[in-house]
C-alpha cells in the first residue's frame, strides 16, 4: 500500500513537473490556490559589538580594580567590582569568552595556522598579563568571574599547611600542561569542558558541571578559592608574571611595623612571615641539599619524561580521531560483536576508514611527543616545588608573597599603621 | 662594607626585575602582535554541514544547552509537501492522519498543515523541537532531505569550544563566519 502510493506520487509529480528542476525526487508544486511558501527560520547570530564591549569592559574593570588595589587601598571597592564581574562577565555574558579559557584558543592559534583566532581571545588572554606584570595579580582580585565567585563565598577560610599548600600547587601546572597539549593537538578545550561555574552563570549545563561548581563553592566556605589556587591554569602564567611586577599591593601603606596583625588575615595563605637573619642554617647542610637537589631535579625531569611517554597513548584517546580510529579499528576486529552509535554513524557517512587511521596515526606521533615534553615538564616542576621549600631568603617585614597573592585587599584592613607613618609619630610623641 | 654589599645586591635584584619584566613585555607584545596578524575581526560562530549530517541522534545529547541549540529546520524550496512524508510519519504508520500513534517526532513538533489536494505543509516548532535527527533521517532517506539539522544561532550561546563537535562522529562542525552562519545541503533560493 505505502509502496504503490509512493510510485504513484512519484508518477504524478513526474509528469506534472518535468525534469526541468533538480534532480529530487519530489519536486515543489505550484499551488493553484496562491499559497505562498513561508520563509526558512533562520535567527541571526548574536551581534558582533558585544565582543568589542566586553574588551573594552575588561580593560575598564582592569584599571578601577589595580588602581582600588594600589592607590586607594579598598577592599571595599575591591568587593564591589567583583559583584560587578560576577553580573556582567559571569550572568549577562555568561561566562564566555574568558581568559583562563583564552590559553587554548591562543594555544591552538600557535599550532594551527589554519585556525581564526578571534581578537577578544587574543586581548582576553594578553590584557591580564600586561596589567599584572604593572600592578600584580590585580585581575585575579576583581575582574575574573570565576575568582569572584569563588571569593564571594570565602566566608570561614582555614589555614592550610604550607607543605600541603606547595603539593596542591602543582595540580595548576598539570592541568596547564594537559590544556596546552589538547588544545596544541585541537584535541579538546579542557579548561571550557570541565569549567565549573559556567554553569552557574547560564542557569543551564550538564550535571557533572552543576556538581563540580557545587563542589568547589562549598569547599570554598573553608578553603578560600580552591579553583584559583589548585587547578586555574591561567593562574600559572599569572603568578610568573606577578613575581616581577613593577607595582604590588603592600600590606601596610608605609613601613611595616611587625605587629603581627595581619598575620592571619590573608585566606589565600600568601603573606610571608619576617625570617631572622639569626636563623641561619647550617652551611653544610645547604650544600648537601643543593647537591642533592642538583640529583633530583634530573631524575624527576626523566623519570616524568619516561611516564609521559608511556602514558601518550591513553591520554590521546581525548581526542575525538584518535577515539574513533580506535573503535572502528575495534569493531572491525569483532564483527560478531553489535556496532556502537559511533562505529554506525561513522560507516553511515561513506567515508573511508583508511583516511582516519592515518590521521589518528600522525595524531598519536604528536601526542607521545607532546606528552613526553608534558612528563618533563611536570618533573621539573616538582622539582623546583622541592627547591622552593628548601630555599632560604632573609626577610624583614609580612610581605604579600608576589606570585601567590591575589591582591584581594584583604589584609589592608588589618593594618594599623596609617600612610606617612601617622600611627607611629602619634605613639612617639 | 657590608652596608655597600647590601645595596649592590638590591640593586641587582631591582636591575634583574626590570629586565625580567621587559623581556616579559616585549614577549607578550610580540605573541599579541603575531596571533593579531593571524586573527580576524568577523566573529566566528558553530554550524554543523548539512551535507555531512548523518542524524546520529548526538546534537540532541550533547549540546550544553537544554533542550539542544541544534534545530531541525525545514528549507520548504526543497520540501515536495508529500501527503507521505517521510519525515512525518513513523514507518508504517497505519493512516496519514495527525494522531500521536502516527508521528514519527518524539516531541510532537512538527505540524502539517493541509495546502490544497494532495499536498501538506510541514512546520517545526523549534521550541518543542529536541535535535534528534529523526525527521531528518525519514526525510532524506525516503523524500528530498528537505528537512535538516542545524544550529540556531539565537539559542547557540557559541561556546568556545562547541562539546556536540567534540561527540560529532563525521566532523560535520567547523567555526563559520557571523555573516554567513548556516550550511544547509541543497538548493535554495536566496530571494
Amino acid at each position: 500500500m505505502k509502496k504503490s502510493l509512493v510510485y504513484i506520487l512519484l508518477m504524478f509529480f513526474l509528469t506534472i513537473q518535468g525534469l526541468t528542476l533538480e534532480a529530487q525526487r519530489f519536486p515543489k508544486p505550484e499551488f493553484e490556490n496562491g499559497h505562498t511558501q513561508p520563509a526558512v527560520q533562520q535567527a541571526e547570530p548574536r551581534s558582533n559589538t558585544w565582543e568589542w564591549v566586553d574588551i573594552f569592559v575588561l580593560f575598564a574593570s582592569l584599571t578601577v580594580v589595580s588602581w582600588l588595589v594600589i592607590k586607594k587601598r579598598s577592599r571595599r571597592g575591591v568587593l564591589y567590582m567583583s559583584v560587578f564581574s560576577i553580573l556582567y562577565f559571569g550572568f549577562f555574558r555568561e561566562g564566555c569568552i574568558c581568559s583562563v579559557g583564552s590559553v587554548q584558543n591562543v594555544t591552538l592559534a600557535l599550532f594551527n595556522p589554519g585556525y581564526v583566532i578571534p581578537v577578544s581571545a587574543i586581548l582576553f588572554f594578553i590584557l591580564p598579563l600586561i596589567f599584572t606584570l604593572f600592578f600584580g595579580r590585580t585581575f585575579c582580585a576583581g575582574v575574573c568571574p570565576l575568582g569572584a565567585i569563588q571569593d564571594l563565598v570565602a566566608i570561614r577560610p582555614m589555614e592550610i599547611k604550607p607543605w600541603l599548600q606547595k603539593t596542591l600547587g602543582i595540580l595548576p601546572f598539570v592541568y596547564l600542561g594537559l590544556a596546552v597539549l589538547y588544545s596544541a593537538t585541537a584535541s579538546d578545550f579542557v579548561i571550557c569542558r570541565y569549567d565549573p561555574f559556567i554553569g552557574i552563570y547560564r542557569l543551564d549545563g550538564t550535571f557533572l558541571m552543576f556538581v563540580i561548581g557545587g563542589l568547589l563553592l562549598l569547599m570554598g566556605v573553608f578553603i578560600a578559592r580552591p579553583y584559583c589556587r589548585f587547578l586555574c591554569p591561567y593562574g600559572v602564567l599569572l603568578n610568573w608574571v606577578s613575581r616581577f611586577s613593577k607595582n604590588h599591593l603592600t600590606i601596610t601603606p608605609s613601613s611595616c611595623i611587625e605587629c603581627r596583625l595581619c598575620e592571619h588575615s590573608c585566606p589565600y595563605g600568601a603573606i610571608e612571615k619576617p625570617v631572622s637573619e639569626n636563623y641561619k642554617l647550617d652551611r653544610k647542610l645547604m650544600v648537601r641539599r643543593f647537591l642533592s637537589l642538583a640529583v633530583i631535579i634530573p631524575v624527576l625531569i626523566t623519570v616524568g619524561a619516561w611516564t609521559g611517554y608511556q602514558i601518550s597513548d591513553e591520554l590521546a584517546m581525548v581526542n575525538p580521531k584518535v577515539s574513533m580510529a580506535n573503535q572502528l579499528s575495534e569493531a572491525e576486529d569483532n564483527p560478531e560483536r553489535e556496532l556502537t552509535l559511533n562505529v554506525e554513524s561513522f560507516r553511515s557517512s561513506g567515508k573511508p576508514a583508511a583516511e582516519i587511521y592515518e590521521e589518528a596515526k600522525d595524531l598519536l606521533g604528536d601526542f607521545s611527543t607532546g606528552s613526553t615534553l608534558l612528563g618533563a615538564f611536570i618533573g621539573l616542576i616538582i622539582g623546583l616545588t622541592l627547591a622552593s621549600l628548601a630555599k632560604f631568603k632573609y626577610r624583614q617585614d609580612f610581605e604579600p608573597n608576589k606570585g601567590n597573592c591575589l591582591s584581594c585587599a584583604r589584609c589592608i584592613d588589618f593594618c594599623p599603621v596609617e600612610k606617612d607613618g601617622i600611627f607611629e609619630k602619634n605613639n612617639l610623641t | 662594607m657590608a652596608k655597600s654589599s647590601k645595596n649592590t645586591k638590591v640593586d641587582r635584584r631591582s636591575f634583574l626585575n626590570k629586565g625580567v619584566r621587559l623581556s616579559m613585555l616585549v614577549g607578550l607584545g610580540g605573541l599579541g602582535g603575531t596571533l593579531l596578524s593571524n586573527s580576524t575581526s568577523v566573529e566566528m560562530t558553530w554550524q554543523l554541514d548539512a551535507s555531512k549530517c548523518v542524524q546520529c541522534g548526538q546534537c540532541a545529547t550533547s549540546c550544553v544547552v537544554s533542550p539542544s541549540a541544534v534545530k531541525c529546520m525545514h528549507v520548504f524550496d526543497m520540501c515536495g509537501y508529500c501527503d507521505l512524508c517521510g519525515g512525518y510519519f513513523r514507518p508504517g504508520a497505519k493512516n496519514l492522519t495527525t494522531a500521536a500513534e502516527n508521528q514519527l517526532c518524539p516531541t510532537a513538533a512538527i505540524e502539517r498543515k493541509y495546502i490544497e489536494k494532495p499536498y501538506f505543509e510541514y512546520h517545526i516548532e523549534s521550541e518543542l523541537c529536541i535535535g534528534c535527527g529523526k525527521c531528518v533521517k525519514g526525510c532524506g532517506s525516503f523524500g528530498n532531505g528537505s528537512m535538516q539539522l542545524q544550529v540556531n544561532h539565537e539559542l547557540c550561546v557559541n561556546c568556545n569550544e562547541c562539546s556536540i563537535a567534540r561527540a560529532c562522529p563525521v566532523d560535520a562542525f567547523s567555526r563559520v563566519p557571523v555573516t554567513d552562519p548556516y550550511l544547509f545541503n541543497g538548493i535554495m533560493k536566496t530571494d
